[in-house]
């Protein structure tokens, strides 16, 4: 065993967590990630893989929330999928072996920063930040949108006042001031 | 201190006094006043001085149109020029200034233009200043700047936060008086999404102003009812304070709500203001009318406004504009507000109506006839009153309104490509032509003038917008009274009566303005700026349309408006930025080493948004070029580390992922064997470098493409349009990993031992040889990847691991190479060490140069079809004199070698035409010893040895220097395959 | 703008980077014996019509599709949104 130890995002040795009024920002660094792509010619067999693995294929603009294994769909025919880091932390190998030929897999988990939005003012606070309609959305519902400029997935969860963020790691520092901004801003 | 035009009754809250400053003296006014109501109801006409003459102004109008009464809000560094007294809500603690005045505001030494006025007519400048011609800059110009102008800014940083935000409906309701409100209850009750915005801070429109009823209740009282239910409905967003001031493409509108302006300072976090971008499927234009004055001979005292606000005034703030007051009217609604005037108890001197069928009054005087001339220096005092028989007769006043009929707000209906059209009734235009998408126009904005009116054309308009069936639901009972109006726009006879009161174009400009050939209203507008202050012409374009259409013979339809155009109402830079600002202008990126870089206090440089480490200056190094010098010698004498994870990456899998990056790059990668990398150039279809990297190929299928730094996103763009748009079934995917892993360089002679300590596998030179790629472990098991690759020309790798370990990897790069006292170098050595190996970056790649230009012109192959490959073959790409990348160094070797310079023949003119080629990098290298650089030069490859002449003339440089191999260290590559 | 992506619905223009005229998809064949000729016209001569026109759009900050839009430059109206590999299907791209 190596004896490297991860540092999160933000750059701590403990993920960050603010607690504001009506509203909680915490840097989740506990999510493994790998990308799925279906080969040509070879969609439904990949599918067909997602559905074992996840109960259900995520749809256009749409996640399944499951678990150990989450999923959401990223563009035509291609997936994110993720898992708790404990237990994943070599996800992209563990698909690979799942997916076989069907599928190009790739590893993420070092790409992204995710923060967890919770709390009665979630709504007020996505709408300071980026264009989705969060009043409309529904658990499982997914957006890549723009938020400070940068591509980052607003993943609706199941509970009703919870938003996870996925952006992009280098610039986690810089969505992280846009949400406390934002999260000051409705306080 | 009593507050002597205050009035009984209104919207006001006398309970809540607040104190103020205007001009230094203090002042008391309640909550619900703003500025200019309070003002008036302490007796104060006298607000600001005109832009061009310095005349004396007072307020003109009681809303987000008026042109005069222009303050400089706050102090210090929340100073605020240009605000509106109109819009600005009175706040405990205000403090306000007038301005565009030299000395006080009672004697403004800058008043002596308007004695001069006939030389200040328009066009002035334009005539006067045109000769001598140097004179324009440095006489001129500086004198024009410092008298014109209105408000000053503070120079300071505005300490407060702007934000920005998002918001979706069905129906965006754009305006909250009587069809505002009733399109709002429409909708809402019918469950719609609905947002209802309006700039004022309460509620209600015109309806706060009047004092008819609707229903049995007052119509103030109405509207607060309608508020208190929109408020109940869950489904309806109710917007105080937020003007829309733009509608855009498919439903996109722009609005600025006002979040913290009625206090003095904002609550800590909160924003100043919010420019909110609402997405809407319908929306209903409920923008009401605005009154237009009357133009005649100084109708721009204070104490002269529209008889609107004289109104607004009495019945909503209680304030009497004066103890005196005459209406000057051309229809019925000037009546209205003597009615109320005098229902109030204050004197009606008189209404001025130019109808010989006006309405006649038990309460006041009517007379059939004109003002044609006032007086009073600092506000007026007496106007002259023309009657029909000829006579003249003096009112003795203190406030006279005008009423002119009334325009309705048709500006957003032209934000897209609506013109409005004309109705003759009204004397006014009225929307027309295309309007924005799902735009429904209801009430005044629509034409329709009465309050029923406003709330049927409300209720319809929603129900419209939605597409709900069924009957109208019954309405309550309003005043349905008819426009009754002869249209009169000015008094014959008169010159100096001002259109446009804040940029003082008066009639007699617009007359000279056609006299001297002006006949397009745009023209007309760009000439006398009329229209062009701050309130963009709200009061005073229709006047100038009307004369200029009586000058030239037309009906004011011909003539036409000028086009209205976003904001509706100036909008603060402040808001535009929103967060976007200082440091946050753009994103930060951080590269995976960046906490370690900074505790060794390395100096960072931006690019393409990431913080990079430009150099780490030691103790006791005082110029970078010593930081720069020790790391570039360090590391080609013993090992160096450089963080390359800026470096776009990029995931190309797929069965057909070799033929796919034969396409893309111009050189050939079918054959690559699985554990190797090799080097690519990426062409534009024009044969253009479009960008240059690495690939190494891990499987069969599947390789990971670098790109530059700068070039990570367009390059990814590019080759998702050619795996979509140009070879839609090869069996390729794509995604970037660029952020995924941390990725350094390990370079230097002693690199191999260094690694040999950290990485698990054999990296000898046979089991691991140059330009070889693999996926390893390393400290016992962390997966990771190697590449044998050199961009400093020495024996180098670069070592990958997943983001998150980046900084453990560097921290233990750090500790074993210590006995080989590792030096960490930054983008100034790494950018040294490239161009003392040759190596082209983005200052040789920049978007002119080919393949061939580059030297690598035999790389592009002719076995296959690639991006850019048919084009590179063409005769203008192969000219035999082609600009070829070689090396230049000083013959005297002190001699700098500048970027940019070009180079000339040794003995010839020095000039454009004779121009040879340029310098595009250029270093000092500390293993030469002297400046080196690198250039295109005409037939360069065959000019090596050839002395020539290397000048900026901009920057007085004129060199001696020689061509050389643009590979100054080791040219035979024998270090790198070490 | 509202571009109204086939697959992901409605959705702000300023999500997209926009590269011109959809004529970007015919690539010439390169083996033709014309083929300096084709590239040369692929390459530099396009049409700017005031009015209809087929554009490329890709989704930088959404699912990386090319889209063709079919989009009246004078007005903005979008009449027709259609996947790019798509529609370099339809014309034959597939090899």
């Amino acid at each position: 065993m190596h004896d490297l130890q991860t540092i999160t995002a933000l750059g701590g040795a403990t993920p960050r967590v603010d607690v504001f009024n009506h509203i909680t920002i915490t840097e989740n660094d506990g999510v493994a990630l790998a990308s799925v792509a279906a080969r040509l010619g070879r969609e439904a067999a990949c599918r067909k893989v997602l559905k074992k693995l996840l109960g259900a294929v995520p749809e256009t603009g749409r996640a399944v929330l499951h678990d150990p294994e989450a999923g959401f769909c990223m563009g035509p025919d291609q997936w994110m999928l993720g898992a708790p880091r404990v237990s994943h932390e070599l996800i992209a190998d563990q698909l690979k072996t799942l997916f076989g030929d069907n599928a190009s897999v790739t590893e993420q988990s070092g790409a992204w920063v995710c923060f967890d939005i919770t709390g009665a003012a979630m709504r007020d606070m996505c709408e300071r930040l980026c264009a989705v309609p969060i009043r409309q959305m529904v658990a499982g519902d997914v957006r890549r949108t723009v938020i400070h400029q940068l591509g980052c997935f607003v993943i609706r969860r199941t509970a009703d006042d919870h938003v996870r963020i996925f952006g992009p790691r280098a610039s986690a520092a810089t969505l992280h001031h846009a949400l406390m901004t934002a999260a000051a801003s409705i306080a | 201190m009593t507050q002597k035009n205050r009035l009984d009754g209104g919207q006001i809250d006398t309970a809540i006094p607040m104190n103020f400053k205007f001009d230094g003296k203090s002042y008391i006014g309640y909550q619900g006043d703003t500025l200019a109501s309070a003002l008036l109801a302490n007796g104060v006409r006298l607000m600001g001085r005109s832009f061009k003459y310095h005349r004396p102004r007072g307020v003109l109008s009681a809303g987000s149109e008026e042109p005069n009464a222009l303050v400089q809000l706050r102090s210090g560094a929340r100073q605020e020029p240009n605000t509106r007294a109109t819009t600005t809500e009175l706040f405990d603690g205000l403090v306000a200034k007038s301005q565009n005045r030299l000395g006080s505001l009672r004697f403004d030494a800058m008043a002596i233009n308007d004695r001069f006025s006939n030389f200040l007519t328009a066009g002035f400048y334009y005539k006067t200043f045109m000769w001598p011609k140097a004179f324009w800059e440095k006489v001129y110009e500086p004198i024009i700047r410092k008298a014109a102008g209105l408000g000053s800014l503070s120079l300071l940083d505005d300490p407060d936060v702007y934000d920005k935000g998002f918001l979706h409906c069905d129906l965006l309701v754009i305006g909250a008086g009587p069809a505002g409100l009733m399109a709002a209850l429409t909708a809402g009750r019918s469950g719609a999404n609905v947002i209802l915005a309006d700039e004022d801070f309460t509620f209600g429109g015109r309806l706060n102003s009047e004092t008819f009823g609707i229903g049995d209740d007052a119509g103030a009282v109405w509207a607060a009812g309608a508020v208190a239910e929109l408020a109940s409905l869950p489904n309806v967003r109710l917007m105080v304070r937020t003007t829309v001031i733009g509608a855009f493409d498919h439903g996109i509108y722009g609005a600025v709500e006002r979040v913290s302006d009625h206090v003095a300072v904002p609550d800590a976090g909160k924003p100043r203001q919010i420019l909110w971008r609402i997405y809407t499927q319908r929306t209903v234009l409920a923008a009401g009318a605005i009154e237009r004055p009357i133009a005649f001979e100084n109708n721009d005292r204070p104490g002269i406004m529209l008889g609107s606000a004289i109104r607004t005034y009495a019945n909503r703030y209680g304030v009497a504009a004066d103890k005196r007051i005459a209406i000057f009217t051309n229809n019925d609604d000037g009546h209205r507000t003597a009615a109320d005037l005098h229902a109030k108890g204050v004197k009606i001197a008189a209404v001025v109506d130019v109808r010989a069928d006006a309405p006649r009054s038990m309460d006041f005087e009517v007379l059939h006839g004109q003002v044609v001339d006032t007086k009073g220096r600092l506000g007026l005092t007496f106007a002259d009153v023309k009657l029909a028989d000829g006579t003249i007769r003096t009112l003795d006043i203190g406030a006279l309104g005008m009423s002119g009929g009334w325009n309705p707000n048709v500006h957003m209906t032209c934000h897209q490509r609506g013109r409005p059209t004309w109705n003759a009734d009204l004397a006014a235009f009225v929307p027309g032509g295309t309007l924005p998408d799902g735009m429904i126009v209801a009430g005044a904005a629509n034409g329709d003038m009465s309050t029923a009116g406003a709330l049927r054309g409300g209720a319809q308009a929603a129900r419209a917008a939605l597409g709900l069936k069924g009957r109208l639901p019954k309405l309550p009972a309003a005043e349905d009274a008819p426009v009754n109006l002869t249209p009169f726009w000015y008094v014959e006879g008169c010159s100096r009566a001002w259109l446009d009161q804040q940029n003082d174009v008066t009639v007699k400009d617009v007359k000279l303005s056609h006299q001297e050939g002006f006949r397009s209203v745009e023209h007309l507008k760009r000439y006398t700026t009329l229209g062009m202050a701050t309130d963009q012409g709200k009061t005073s374009n229709m006047g100038g349309l009307a004369i200029m259409a009586e000058l030239a013979g037309k009906t004011i339809p011909q003539v036409g408006t000028t086009i209205f155009r976003p904001p509706y109402t100036p909008t603060a830079i402040g808001v535009l930025a929103g967060r976007h600002r200082g440091q946050d202008f753009h994103p930060k990126r951080l590269t995976p080493s960046h906490t370690w870089a900074a505790e060794q206090g390395a100096v960072f440089v931006e690019v393409g948004n990431w913080m990079r480490a430009q150099w780490f200056p030691k103790e006791g190094e005082s110029h970078w070029r010593e930081s720069v010098d020790r790391e570039v010698l360090a590391t080609r004498g013993s090992v160096g580390v450089c963080d390359v994870t800026t470096l776009g990456k990029i995931d190309v899998q797929g069965v057909d992922s070799a033929d796919f990056l034969n396409k893309i790059y111009c050189n050939g990668f079918a054959k690559l064997a699985v554990g190797k990398v090799r080097y690519g150039l990426m062409l534009r279809e024009d044969g253009i470098a479009l960008d240059d990297g690495t690939a190494g190929r891990l499987a069969e299928d599947h390789f990971v493409v670098t790109t530059t730094t700068a070039n990570a996103l367009p390059v990814y763009r590019h080759m998702e349009f050619v795996r979509q748009c140009l070879f839609p079934d090869m069996d390729v995917q794509l995604i970037s990993t660029t952020e995924a892993w941390a990725q350094y360089a390990v370079a230097g002679p002693n690199s191999r031992k260094l690694l040999e300590k950290i990485v698990d596998q054999d990296i000898s030179n046979d089991a691991f040889p140059f330009m070889a790629c693999a996926n390893i472990t390393i400290c016992g098991g962390l997966r990771a990847r190697l590449f044998r690759i050199s961009f400093s020309g020495e024996l180098a790798f670069e070592i990958a691991v997943p983001t998150a370990y980046g900084d453990a990897l560097m921290r233990k790069i750090m500790e074993a190479g210590a006995e080989f006292d590792v030096t960490p170098y930054g983008t100034e050595a790494l950018g040294v060490m490239r161009m003392e190996k040759g190596h082209a970056t983005g200052n040789e790649l920049n978007g002119t140069t080919s393949a061939l230009n580059l030297g690598m012109g035999r790389m592009v192959s002719t076995a296959k079809d690639s991006i850019g490959s048919v084009l590179s073959r063409r005769d203008g790409m192969n000219a035999a004199d082609a600009l070829m990348q070689v090396g230049i160094k000083p013959l005297d070797l002190g001699d700098p070698v500048p970027a940019g310079a070009h180079l000339m023949n040794a003995d010839g003119p020095v000039d454009a035409a004779h121009d040879q080629g340029y310098v595009t990098s250029a270093c000092y290298s500390p293993n030469l010893g002297h400046a080196i650089g690198l250039a295109f030069i005409k037939d360069g490859s065959n000019r090596i040895g050839e002395k020539m002449r290397l000048v900026s003339p901009l920057t007085g440089v004129d060199v001696a220097v020689e061509i050389v191999s643009a590979h100054f260290i080791d040219p035979k590559g024998e270090r790198l395959r070490a | 703008m509202i571009i109204d992506h086939p697959l992901l619905g409605p959705r702000d223009s300023s999500e997209f980077t926009y590269l011109g005229d959809a004529k970007l998809i015919e690539r010439p064949d390169p083996d033709a014996e014309t083929a300096t000729r084709d590239f040369y016209e692929y390459a530099y001569l396009r049409d700017n019509p005031a009015g209809w026109h087929e554009e490329l759009w890709f989704h930088e900050a959404g699912d990386r599709s090319w889209l063709v839009v079919t989009r009246n430059t004078l007005t903005h109206e979008i009449s027709k949104v259609e996947m790019a590999r798509d529609v370099a299907r339809g014309k034959g791209r597939s090899k």
